[in-house]
């Protein structure tokens, strides 16, 4: 019979996989991880978390301008998506990056019904992306509380 | 993080002062710097770069001396003073013209990859910078200054060189003589 940790273990790994594997995640993530260790333990909960304000911040500055009925600055729009498209690709979300390539399309061609679409869709999915995240750093105290190593996934 | 500083403190320890607007860039460069045994300075913007390094014309401080800043690394797509700019200033001062500086970019657009590097980039990075893109980045530049430390150390040994090369000329001189005295006597 398995001990609590390593079901706990095969749980961190099969949920890493499937973030990957259903394109939540891409590479730049694992590369976030090897610069984790014992002197910067939290390093990506604190940058992901980092990630998350900026797109709280960003998707304000977007919204406010798309509220502008008539008068819509589609640059500054754009220039909002540039910076959250920069900052997903550095932490790895590779949905909430794949997203602002087509909103940076819309905001190019100043479609406006494409970039509400496009700003709803980014919304869901970045919020979607923290709450996979928040279980997936749960998953890592509840290996350690029971005193096991998180374990090293290969992707 | 202080800690990690101290613990990491070489003579050969690179201080890099990084440039960056998006806050998890900053974060994640720094990250990645420290990581690679560099001393970091983040800032926000070309103009605070400019502040720190006593660039931005007010009282053309060159009090700042002790900064000693090896490396910049500045992300090329800024508000404000852009990284292209950025470099341009710095290369253009005299104090800080001989620091390597790297532009970083998530866009791979050929001519302002080119621009760069005619400006007098070291080299231009794509993002998102890998741990891979630091280590060789510093390899570079420790490399670029072992060759500056050799070529200081020829110059300063050759006349101590030429003296040494003359003593042992007079020496030998002096041994022929002696055997050529030996010989006749």
């Amino acid at each position: 019979m398995d001990t609590l940790v390593a079901q706990l273990q095969r749980q961190f790994r099969d949920y890493t996989i499937s973030l990957y594997h259903q394109g939540f995640l891409d590479d730049q993530f694992t590369e976030l991880k090897k610069l984790q260790d014992e002197c910067s333990p939290d390093f990506v909960a604190e940058v992901v978390s980092l990630f998350f304000e900026d797109c709280e911040k960003l998707i304000g500055n977007m919204a406010r301008a798309l509220d502008q009925t008539g008068n819509v600055d589609f640059s500054l729009v754009g220039s909002s998506v540039h910076q959250l498209k920069g900052s997903s690709s550095s932490v790895g979300a590779k949905r909430v990056k794949g997203l602002c390539v087509t909103f940076k399309e819309c905001c190019d061609s100043q479609n406006f019904e494409g970039c509400v679409r496009c700003l709803q869709q980014v919304d869901i999915e970045y919020k979607s992306l923290k709450a996979k995240l928040q279980d997936l750093f749960n998953l890592e105290q509840q290996i350690v509380q029971a005193g096991g190593r998180i374990p090293q996934v290969d992707i | 993080m202080a800690l990690g500083d101290l613990s990491s403190s070489s003579t050969s320890e690179l201080h890099v002062l990084a440039v960056d607007d998006s806050i998890v860039d900053r974060k994640v460069i720094e990250r990645l710097l420290r990581i690679s045994a560099c001393k970091v300075t983040t800032v926000e913007s070309g103009t605070r770069a400019l502040q720190y390094l006593g660039l931005d014309g007010d009282k053309g401080s060159s009090g700042l001396k002790d900064l000693k800043v090896n490396l910049i690394v500045t992300d090329y797509s800024m508000p404000g003073l852009t990284g292209y700019e950025l470099l341009k200033k710095i290369k253009e001062s005299s104090a800080f013209r001989e620091i390597p500086v790297v532009i970083m970019s998530s866009e791979n657009i050929q001519p302002r990859i080119e621009q760069c590097m005619t400006e007098g980039a070291e080299d231009f990075l794509l993002k998102p910078v890998k741990l891979a893109d630091v280590k060789r980045l510093k390899e570079l530049i420790m490399r670029g200054g072992e060759a500056e430390q050799e070529k200081t150390s020829n110059l300063i040994s050759s006349p101590k060189r030429i003296l040494q090369n003359n003593i042992f000329f007079f020496f030998i001189i002096f041994f022929i003589i002696t055997i050529i005295v030996i010989f006749i006597v």
